[in-house]
């Protein structure tokens, strides 16, 4: 067999639960085709703690071991095979994504119930939870695969997985805005290919750690790495990139959107990230990071802008996540390079990838908010939510708590990845990053209490409501906001975990 | 300039041009019809850079299937182009996105000018590995040893978007016959090659499945074989589209993924990793997975092209 | 030159012109074909690096001979869903044109999802 790889070694014993992570859902989603419809629901609700354990037992192995875990598939060694690799922010990655596809799927049972025997298999929920594991099996293989063109697959498998959900309803506006999504995502997979076939004829490989030590500057790379880049800003929304957003999440049922919205962009921008700080780490010139920077700030102005316009309270949460974005981005110029700031590049690669983690929490339980709050009302228009507060008081808290994480209000883990970013730029000496912060606060509790204030007075009589809504869900979306805000209540030294199994953490200078 | 260079370029020059022609002309079925042609030229590109296998695949089912696809499509679309044609895309997008592609292409192109040296290759490592996996066709063992798990995948690849597909079908006709029904028609070509084709198309089919292990062919494009003869039968009105809620035909399109996890699985008990073929056993475990493996793709590529229930059952 | 690098400068122009077509067209269709034409231009390039790549006796590298396979075969898939979400926007609206939505940050004033 040709030579293992480095720096990691041979694969680990407990390589196999990569595996099982992907598997598991990818055996769900063939069972529940092959069977009758009905079987879709039970095959995920059993599927969904046993993915939730093997998330949580990578995470602990990786913990536990200090070092990445590693399985070689087919026992066919990199670079002629391929491997599944888990480092500190993929079991992060991982055990967020299980966690919020948990409560996804609880949650969205009232919604796609399975038909009862004897009834013709109903279309929705075969399709709902059929999509569902889908996207829990590409987001997993997305932040478990180790070689570029497996990535690819993986992002191809995400995409056909989410841009179904965004019709279920079958409405000629959320057809358009699957149709939106797909075209751009398209555009994003088809560019990562083409990057993806230029590091192939610079470099023999594509596996991520043998590209990591093989990498140099040339014109190749820097072109690949720049195509891969622009694709994967399409399929993650950033600005201006993001006109499909808004539409396709706010037009999909509220569970699909809490899982659009919270993990599948994450997707795409977590392989950014592989891209520039594992595959390439010195390769990211100043410039290109101020650029993706001033991109990611524009984001925040325009979404928090335009949601603070908006008339109906999913779009309103939609724009929100284009908000939200920008702030991922804001981690590049300021973890990029080392040398006397290398604090400062640590603390800001956790703040974004906190930023990320904490997000997806808060951001799954705002639309499961939005989905309990239309349920009751029968419409999500912002100017008719007066007394819902008082109605439905675990709800509107759920939602208070998601929106203070957003806002970077203490202690949550927004404010924590919020004030790391923070005290990065000014370590930096780049104070304007700051400025964007802050104001990006200031925006963000803008159309956060655009909402909260009516919920929250009004009317003292309670509402008729259109449908009751169950405590369970409502304890449900509460408990996801709570764990947004629980992230801020760790030690930051705890954040350690995510730099496990890091490739070349840089000490050099900037290019 | 040598007479194959010469070949060469005039087939990369005849490509761009029907390509540019796909892109530039008014009616949208004109620009279908151009594209298949494009998809048989780029066909022969591919053989002319000595990869047969994608050859084979590119004129299965890049130009074939991808055309029947667009065809149907374009000629049903057919009402909305008067409406397009009146949108037509400012000038000042177009010039922008021009310069743009055109920045792309060169930066591309002077990629493909300066190549680096030596072109690195993994051919040897995929050449010394073969007597392992008992193949004589190293394309074959890339997709079903080396890199299994991207095949497992894309499989997967192909039922979700099957899956996405149906999930357009109205909720009423959900579990009905996707696609129009063709009229039976008594005399024509059409009928005519509907009766001749099949038959020989199945023996081709099956024979490409078996000879893919040790010359260029293989699954793929067995299977686009046979999805190719099952559109021909019902395009002819000869025979009808199943009803997509059957049991037996939900089996057939997950018969070949399943066979192919479950060979994986069995890798952790009797070889030594996931997707691991025992030594000796790779061939036959090869085999076993590719026959289902073909009946699964022939029938969800033949699905793919007939669309979401469009009838009641 | 080769027949390589001919062919190589023949995907590079494509990748252009389906980029384009992308781009420019507004019939979600004729988009569609700008993307098949753009990945037949990103298969062009990986297929010269495979030639290019000819070693061991074989006529070229056939690890991205499999992965161009594998990249048909996507692309086809994503082609039909494509084409199945325009074929369905037609017959919910009449209309295959994805112009005709509300623009962004519009005051929407229809009720619940």
């Amino acid at each position: 067999m040709p030579p293992t790889l480095a720096p990691d070694g041979a694969a680990t014993a407990n390589g196999f639960l990569l595996v099982l992570a992907i598997v598991l859902p990818v055996a769900g989603v063939l069972l529940s085709f092959a069977l009758a419809g009905r079987h879709a629901e039970r095959i995920a609700l059993v599927l969904m703690p046993a993915g939730l354990g093997v998330a949580v037992a990578i995470f602990t192995g990786v913990w536990r071991a200090g070092r990445p875990l590693l399985y070689i598939m087919g026992g066919w060694d990199p670079p002629l095979g391929l491997a599944l690799r888990a480092d500190g922010l993929s079991a992060a990655m991982l055990l967020t994504t299980a966690v919020v596809i948990c409560a996804a799927g609880l949650f969205a049972r009232a919604e796609f119930r399975a038909p009862r025997p004897g009834q013709p298999e109903a279309r929705a929920p075969f399709v709902f939870w059929g999509f569902l594991l889908a996207v829990w099996a590409a987001l997993n293989a997305v932040f478990l695969g180790n070689d570029l063109f497996n990535l690819y697959v993986a992002l191809e498998i995400l995409t056909f997985g989410a841009v179904p959900l965004v019709c279920l309803d079958g409405r000629a506006e959320t057809l358009a805005a699957a149709l939106r999504y797909l075209l751009f995502a398209l555009l994003g997979s088809v560019l990562y290919l083409l990057g993806t076939a230029l590091l192939y004829g610079a470099y023999g490989t594509l596996d991520i750690v043998l590209l990591s030590g093989r990498v140099r500057a040339d014109a190749a790379t820097l072109v690949a790495a720049a195509l891969m880049t622009v694709g994967l800003l399409a399929k993650t929304a950033l600005f201006p990139l993001h006109l499909w957003l808004p539409p396709a999440h706010a037009g999909a049922p509220a569970a699909a959107s809490a899982v659009l919205s919270a993990l599948v962009v994450k997707g795409s921008f977590f392989l950014i990230v592989r891209l520039w700080f594992d595959v390439m780490p010195g390769l990211l010139s100043q410039m290109a990071a101020q650029v993706l920077a001033a991109l990611g700030a524009a984001a925040i102005l325009f979404g928090s802008v335009l949601a603070l316009r908006q008339a109906r309270l999913k779009l309103l949460i939609a724009y929100s996540t284009v908000a939200q974005i920008g702030y991922l981005f804001l981690m590049f110029p300021l973890a990029a390079g080392g040398g006397s700031a290398a604090f400062g590049s640590v603390g800001a690669w956790t703040g974004g990838m906190l930023q990320a983690i904490s997000h997806a929490f808060a951001k799954a339980a705002m639309f499961m908010a939005a989905g309990l709050i239309t349920r009751a009302l029968g419409h999500d228009r912002i100017a008719g939510l007066a007394g819902i507060g008082r109605t439905l008081p675990m709800t509107v808290f759920a939602f208070g708590l998601g929106g203070l994480s957003l806002m970077g209000v203490p202690p949550s883990g927004g404010f924590v990845a919020k004030w790391l970013l923070l005290t990065a730029a000014i370590d930096r000496g780049q104070w304007w990053w700051a400025l964007v912060i802050v104001a990006g606060g200031m925006f963000t509790g803008g159309y956060v209490f655009r909402v909260l204030a009516p919920a929250l007075t009004g009317p003292n009589d309670p509402l008729t409501l259109c449908a009751p809504v169950e405590r369970h869900r409502e304890a449900l979306v509460l408990a996801l906001a709570l764990l947004s805000v629980l992230l801020g209540l760790l030690p930051l030294a705890s954040f350690g975990i995510l730099q496990i199994g890091r490739l070349n953490i840089p000490t050099g200078v900037l290019r | 300039m040598t007479l194959a260079l010469a070949i060469d370029a005039g087939l990369a020059v005849l490509v761009l041009a029907v390509a540019t022609w796909t892109i530039a002309v008014r009616k949208t079925f004109a620009a279908v019809v151009g594209f298949v042609s494009y998809g048989l030229l780029l066909a022969l590109v591919w053989v002319r850079l000595l990869a047969v296998d994608v050859a084979l695949t590119e004129a299965a089912i890049g130009s074939g299937v991808t055309g029947v696809l667009l065809l149907a499509a374009a000629a049903r679309l057919r009402p909305t182009e008067k409406g397009a044609a009146a949108e037509q895309p400012g000038a000042a997008l177009c010039f922008v996105t021009a310069i743009l592609s055109a920045v792309v292409s060169a930066g591309l192109a002077a990629l493909v000018l300066l190549p680096t040296n030596p072109a690195p290759t993994l051919a040897q490592a995929a050449v010394a590995n073969l007597p392992a996996t008992g193949l004589g066709n190293s394309v074959t063992a890339v997709l079903l040893a080396y890199r299994a798990w991207d095949t497992l995948l894309e499989k997967v690849v192909l039922v979700l978007a099957l899956l996405g597909v149906w999930s357009l079908a109205p909720d009423a006709l959900w579990g009905g016959r996707p696609g129009p029904r063709y009229p039976a028609q008594r005399d024509g070509a059409l009928v005519f090659l509907a009766q001749l084709l099949p038959p020989v198309g199945i023996v081709v089919g099956i024979y490409m499945l078996w000879v893919g292990a040790n010359e260029p062919g293989g699954a793929f494009q067995g299977s686009t074989i046979l999805a190719a003869m099952w559109i021909l039968v019902v395009m002819a009105g000869l025979g009808d589209a199943p009803p997509v809620g059957r049991r037996w035909l939900r089996l057939v399109l997950v018969a070949g993924p399943m066979v192919f996890l479950a060979v994986g699985l069995s890798g952790f008990a009797i070889a030594e990793a996931f997707l691991a073929y025992p030594v000796g056993y790779a061939k036959p475990l090869i085999i076993l997975i590719e026959v289902p493996l073909t009946l699964s793709i022939a029938a969800t590529l033949g699905l793919l092209v007939a669309g979401p229930p469009e009838r009641a059952e | 030159m080769s027949a390589a690098t001919v062919f190589g400068l023949c995907g590079a122009a494509l990748v252009g012109l389906g980029l384009y077509g992308l781009v420019v067209h507004s019939e979600p269709l004729r988009k569609i074909l700008a993307f098949n034409l753009l990945g037949g231009g990103v298969f062009l390039l990986f297929g010269v690096i495979a030639r290019r790549g000819a070693a061991a006796g074989l006529g070229g590298d056939p690890v991205p001979q499999a992965l161009i396979i594998t990249g048909i075969v996507v692309a086809f898939s994503a082609t039909a869903l494509a084409v199945a979400l325009v074929l369905r926007l037609f017959q919910e609206t009449g209309r295959a044109t994805l112009r005709s939505d509300a623009p962004v940050g519009a005051r929407v004033t229809d009720t619940d999802s």
